[in-house]
């Protein structure tokens, strides 16, 4: 019940009692006329516990597969094939580590860019927003979430690389490029692009599921904390924020999956050069970039079963990464008394 | 009801009608797809019940499907390896089919003139070693043209292509420092420069960035009107890359192998084009399915008789004479 916002309007009365001289119920009237019901509560029982080990079942077969197509490289690098730069189709000498930096980095760099906004957004939209706002500002967010990822990929080589390019890159260099991180050369296009790129594209998914959990903190906690004195700003902090960070973290883990995933749009903007170099104006690539790109003209064997061990590094770092946050949830929730964030 | 009487009806009709149709599939390159899409419409519509289907799923699926014997035919813009040869679980024919080029296009703000690349500069910028474009190797095949002092921002394929097959083969051929280094494949390690995806991706990385230089095939260029520069050939020659150039590079190399698996970059013709290669269908022999074997036997001849003429309307090039007659012979033998 606590999940519920408790409210205590008096409009919303409990519904007037049910007519006596009316017929029982659609339901109630199912319940007596049909019989003995115990075999389907049991074959609804399985059925549910199959579909849950579906789900157990699909994630063990993409591992197991991922394993035996990639025996090639397996055998031939090791564990070498993960902590390696080369990338060499010709020669026949593969290695993950700069897919695995680039995946890493850019979804980093977008998490930087989006949390804050989303859950500025979210808090806008459920705490401050006047209502006639809120409609078309929630639709619009959503609709952030239903444009397929090529067309954000074209909007940014057309739109956001340019910009970058010509206006924030050279700020960024001049204002910050002391620490190493915003260094030449200035193609526009690289790491810090794709992060940005990335960044828009898992907004609406973390505004969103925010905005929900935010909601669902009940009333009363608001109340509570305006009653003690709070202002609105402490009153978002301590009784809806703080509520809701569990929510929060899971939204954000969410956000987070798309951003190690994605494919198309990253490809188009992070310049596709298996390198590693510290500053973020640089070129990178990224696992599942590389997938895409060079799977289909793929034909020795050993080029092939290197893609799908990138496919693994892929499924591997994406457990570490939630594994990680499930974590950090934890660490987060661990018994909580009321306290200021 | 009447409603879904007639769909039903309708179903049924489609799946007769369907079913009567002799259904062949194939896979493979992606480059020819638009010429081969173009053909086998053209041969169903004039052979009713017969049906090819071909999917562009890239040259290194079709050859992994056509070895494994999941489809009729296969096709590749790269020649089979001996190894991959050896592999196959039914014996590969390779048969040529169309021609592509693959041409040098680059941004360079204040130069209208096109530019001249001799071999060993193009091989050199890629590699690295030249960086400016008022590096004096690039003024010495450009005798009047003003090239300002701007970095080279190298731009490539970023996927698998028969393009970067092309290209790298070519670099190959002409540089011994390239060949020891990178090599040939659909995909190199390159010693420099931005990956673009597809050839627009690679012409809007040039069209974006002044000091670009990259690649794309001959098709792209000439459909998009995208200007490209001169490449000398073997012969000495600053060629612009054109069909017949494309086309006299075919019938230029000397000793055409039986199997037709040959690499003609930097042919020896006059006025060849040097970065220019096959595309080829490979035709498992003796077919899996003799009934669907027959027919694309009948679609190859068909292909060479009336198919050829049509190809420069998409902008590929033919074979030449001396090939054609020769593939008819090949053609002759299949099973």
């Amino acid at each position: 019940m606590s999940g519920l916002p408790v409210t205590s309007d008096p409009a919303s009365k409990s519904p007037a009692p049910a007519n006596e001289n009316q017929p029982p119920s659609a339901v109630r009237s199912f319940l007596l006329s049909r019989g003995n019901s115990a075999w389907s509560d049991r074959a609804f029982k399985w059925l549910m516990f199959i579909c849950a080990l579906s789900v157990f079942f699909i994630v063990a077969l993409i591992a197991w597969q991922l394993i035996l197509r990639s025996q090639l490289t397996i055998s031939k690098f090791g564990l070498s094939f993960f902590f390696k730069s080369a990338w060499d189709p010709v020669s026949g000498d593969f290695g993950a580590l700069p897919f695995i930096y680039g995946t890493l980095v850019s979804s980093l760099v977008a998490l930087v860019i989006a949390v804050p906004l989303a859950v500025g957004v979210a808090v806008f939209l459920t705490e401050m927003c006047p209502k006639f706002l809120r409609g078309p500002l929630s639709f619009l967010t959503e609709l952030l979430a239903a444009i397929p990822s090529v067309v954000y990929g074209l909007w940014a080589v057309f739109v956001l690389v340019p910009i970058l390019r010509e206006h924030v890159n050279p700020f960024l260099m001049k204002a910050l490029g002391w620490t190493g991180l915003f260094a030449g050369p200035n193609f526009g296009i690289g790491i810090l692009a794709a992060g940005v790129i990335l960044a828009i594209m898992i907004l609406p998914i973390i505004s969103s599921l925010t905005r929900e959990v935010m909601t669902a903190v009940p009333h009363s906690q608001r109340e509570a904390v305006l009653a003690l004195g709070a202002t609105r700003w402490e009153m978002i902090r301590m009784g809806v924020l703080r509520n809701a960070r569990i929510g929060i973290v899971g939204a954000i883990i969410l956000g987070l999956g798309r951003a190690l995933g994605e494919t198309m749009a990253v490809t188009m903007v992070i310049g596709n050069r298996p390198e590693i170099v510290k500053s973020l104006l640089s070129l990178g690539y990224s696992m599942s970039s590389v997938i895409a790109n060079e799977f289909s003209e793929a034909s020795d064997d050993l080029y092939l079963s290197a893609l799908i061990e990138i496919g693994l590094a892929l499924f591997v770092v994406t457990i570490i990464v939630n594994a990680l946050a499930r974590v950090l949830v934890w660490a987060v929730t661990r018994g909580a008394p009321a306290r200021v964030v | 009801m009447k409603k879904s009487t007639l769909l039903v009806a309708v179903f049924a009709v489609c799946s007769a009608v369907a079913g009567y149709a002799q259904k062949i599939n194939g896979a493979g390159a992606t480059f020819p797809y638009p010429i081969y899409s173009k053909w086998f419409n053209e041969y169903s519509a004039q052979h009713p019940g017969i049906q090819i289907n071909y999917q562009p799923i890239g040259s290194g699926g079709g050859i992994r499907q056509v070895t494994s014997g999941t489809v009729d035919f296969g096709a590749s813009d790269g020649p089979m390896s001996d190894e991959q040869l050896k592999a196959s679980k039914v014996k590969i024919i390779h048969i040529p089919t169309v021609l592509g080029a693959v041409v040098p296009v680059y941004n360079i703000p204040g130069v209208s003139a096109e530019l001249k690349f001799s071999p060993d500069v193009l091989a050199d910028i890629y590699l690295g070693k030249i960086t400016n474009w008022s590096d004096a190797r690039i003024a010495k095949d450009n005798p009047g043209v003003k090239l300002p002092n701007t970095d080279i921002i190298v731009a490539h394929r970023s996927d698998g292509s028969g393009t970067t097959y092309i290209f790298t083969d070519y670099l190959s051929k002409v540089s011994n420092d390239w060949k020891n280094s990178v090599g040939r494949n659909t995909a190199v390690a390159w010693p420099k420069g931005i990956g673009g995806k597809g050839n627009e991706g690679v012409a809007g990385l040039v069209r974006q960035m002044p000091g670009a230089i990259g690649y794309v095939e001959l098709i792209y260029a000439l459909q998009n009107k995208i200007p490209y520069g001169y490449v000398k050939n073997a012969a000495g020659n600053w060629v612009k890359a054109s069909i017949e150039g494309v086309t006299e590079a075919a019938a230029s190399v000397k000793q055409m192998p039986a199997d037709y698996r040959v690499s003609i970059t930097n042919a020896p013709g006059k006025n060849a084009y040097p970065i220019a290669s096959f595309t080829w269908l490979l035709i498992p022999t003796p077919a899996p399915n003799p009934e669907n074997g027959k027919i694309i036997k009948d679609f190859l001849n068909w292909m060479l008789e009336h198919g050829e003429s049509e190809t420069s309307a998409l902008y590929y090039a033919p074979l030449p004479e001396s090939v054609a007659a020769k593939v008819k012979a090949t053609i002759a033998q299949l099973k």
